[in-house]
């Protein structure tokens, strides 16, 4: 009983990333299977976002330069280097872990918009770089032989066994998340969130904190990064840092609601869902992204707390649930 | 001596562009420094101050520069509107929503332009003559658009300092509570700032019309060295980001001096993510 009460807040979450991990395999549709794969790499990005944004309180509008830098480091092993898939997964995290350590000693000094700022900088310097970079292919980036492929039985098998991996690292990234939130630490980066001065006078040591939140909050993306890009096939700079895809991270972490570990993940699949609609409907098709800039308005503007946020003001019961 | 010539080609070019992209980056400059809001959707009024401008010249066959005030009202009222339906009710709200409230006017305007105008290159076809320096040409287009620059930023500078609205701008920039209490409506000037910061963005993309190619994304690129050039003049400075636009104008002129044109993107960011780093104020200290 004590640990049904502990762990709670995670069954919702699990059981949503299980579901979608088990539906293609019901339906049989491989389209079905890559549709799930995109609400899973969402959520796996959304939820590492929001110990970030939601957590701490920074906003990073780059994060999606660790997906690309930990996609182009793993790809560039897997291919150029021949190490197996597992092993360049981790090194893409890895990669990326290191990349935010390093920025974030520097960068996390800045508050508030200064700190947002950065982040699109450093994503467009990556970006910029590594178009001239000749190690990684420069702006053409790197194509994977086909024959890697026969290592895992062949490009259908390895479609099949990058999905369950993704599931995986979903669900990784939900137990960061879950962990993250009911820790100490988790606790006092809600601190600085708070209140940032008034955290380091309570005794948290705020740059340590902030640093090794950013370093949580990168590692799963670089992950997630190399397993995208080696389904894929390549990868070019264009790809690996769009800037938009960033800010559909925000607005997924937004609509469910920051600083929730259930947040992220509806964000995701209501943002992925809304879109796939839109995209296909008939009437929306021309003007999808007003439409979703119009939702993404009426949102911030009346629920700034999202919809997991704005469920756990109104109706108390649910704060027991909900984590 | 080859690298002396393309220099002395490539920098007068630089400088006088350098211009435009202050201009651009002064409205977005404007708008930090009144109401700490970072404008995302600077970008696509660029764009649209663009189109507005080949619409003068292509559609009604005048001279571009004829739209430039009927441009500047439009985008103190668009401006104006933006403020009233998207950014004022999170004006005192955290970071994150007026950022996000900014960038989904930015969506909207991208999607319905996109829908419109489609993302096919666009042209205004214009030739106001060419000055002959030495081996130097200097282009008429970038010369008149530097002089417009100049006629707005002193415009600008008059209107802060020397009349009574423009008082009230940085009384409200300075401390808003305290300016509330001194009886000046701070919704009102508000509401003004953003409308003179996107009438600024809109001028500035009536201007560069003249000189690029573009489609309804174009204001993407300014919007971004917007960014830098408002960290390297001070963010909420705007004679700094005239400043900062020259110094960016110039490094656009030199780089490729000496290194191929693809390290310029390179050098930007990196320069600007180290200003904010060392200088987060700016090489001319923020709010004036």
């Amino acid at each position: 009983m004590k640990l049904w009460n502990q762990y709670r807040g995670l069954i919702a979450p699990v059981l949503v990333v299980a579901l979608l991990a088990v539906w293609p395999m019901l339906t049989g549709k491989p389209a079905n299977r890559e549709s799930a794969f995109t609400i899973l790499k969402a959520i796996a990005l959304a939820s590492s976002l929001n110990i970030l944004l939601g957590y701490t309180g920074y906003v990073s509008f780059g994060h999606i330069v660790f997906y690309g830098f930990g996609g182009y480091v793993g790809i560039f092993l897997l291919s150029g280097m021949g190490w197996p898939l597992w092993a360049s997964i981790l090194a893409g995290g890895l990669a990326s872990g290191l990349l935010a350590f390093l920025l974030g000693s520097a960068i996390l000094r800045l508050r508030g918009g200064y700190f947002a700022l950065a982040t699109i900088g450093v994503n467009e310097a990556m970006r910029a770089f590594i178009n001239k970079f000749d190690l990684f292919g420069g702006p053409t980036g790197i194509t994977l032989n086909f024959s890697v492929y026969k290592a895992y039985g062949g490009a259908a098998q390895a479609l099949q066994t990058s999905f369950y991996i993704g599931a995986a690292l979903a669900l990784l990234a939900l137990a960061i998340s879950y962990l993250v939130r009911t820790s100490k630490f988790g606790l006092g980066l809600l601190a600085i969130r708070e209140n940032e001065d008034a955290a380091e006078v309570m005794g948290i040591a705020a740059p340590w904190a902030k640093t090794w939140a950013y370093v949580l909050s990168a590692i799963v993306p670089g992950m997630i990064g190399v397993l995208f890009f080696f389904k894929n096939g390549n990868v070019e700079p264009g790809d690996a840092f769009p800037l938009h895809a960033s800010i559909e991270l925000l607005v997924m972490v937004m609509l469910g609601g920051q600083g929730t570990v259930l947040g992220p993940i509806l964000g995701a699949f209501a943002y992925q869902g809304m879109r796939g609609y839109l995209v296909t409907s008939p009437v929306f098709k021309d003007i999808q992204l007003s439409v979703s800039g119009a939702l993404l308005l009426l949102i911030v503007l009346f629920i700034p707390a999202g919809a997991i946020g704005w469920l756990r003001q109104r109706v108390p019961l649910l704060r027991r649930v909900l984590a | 001596m080859q690298q002396f010539n393309l220099l002395l080609a490539s920098l007068p070019d630089g400088i006088l562009l350098g211009f435009v992209y202050g201009l651009a980056a002064m409205g977005l400059t404007l708008i930090w420094g009144v109401m700490n809001v970072i404008n995302l959707a600077h970008g696509p009024i660029i764009a649209l101050g663009m189109f507005s401008t080949f619409f003068v010249y292509s559609k009604l066959g005048l001279n571009p520069y004829l739209g430039v005030v009927p441009i500047a009202l439009l985008g103190l009222l668009f401006g104006i509107l933006i403020y009233a339906v998207a950014v004022h009710r999170v004006i005192n709200a955290p970071h994150l929503s007026s950022l996000l409230a900014t960038f989904s006017v930015n969506m909207i305007i991208i999607g319905l332009g996109t829908a419109a105008l489609t993302t096919s290159p666009y042209n205004v076809d214009f030739f106001a003559g060419s000055l002959q320096l030495g081996s130097t040409t200097l282009l008429g287009t970038r010369l008149i658009a530097a002089f417009v620059t100049l006629l707005f930023t002193g415009g600008l500078y008059f209107f802060l300092y020397r009349t009574r609205p423009g008082k009230h701008i940085r009384a409200v920039a300075n401390n808003r509570a305290a300016a509330e209490l001194m009886g000046i409506p701070s919704t009102r000037i508000l509401a003004l700032s953003f409308g003179l910061g996107t009438m600024l963005a809109a001028v500035s993309g009536a201007l560069i019309a003249t000189f690029f190619p573009f489609n309804i994304l174009s204001g993407g690129g300014y919007e971004l060295k917007s960014f830098v050039i408002g960290v390297l003049g001070g963010l909420g400075n705007p004679i700094g980001a005239l400043f900062g636009g020259l110094i960016l104008g110039m490094l656009e002129g030199i780089i490729p001096a000496f290194l191929e044109t693809s390290w310029v993107p390179v050098i930007e960011f990196g320069l600007f993510v180290a200003i904010l780093l060392v200088r987060p104020n700016g090489l001319f200290g923020a709010k004036k």
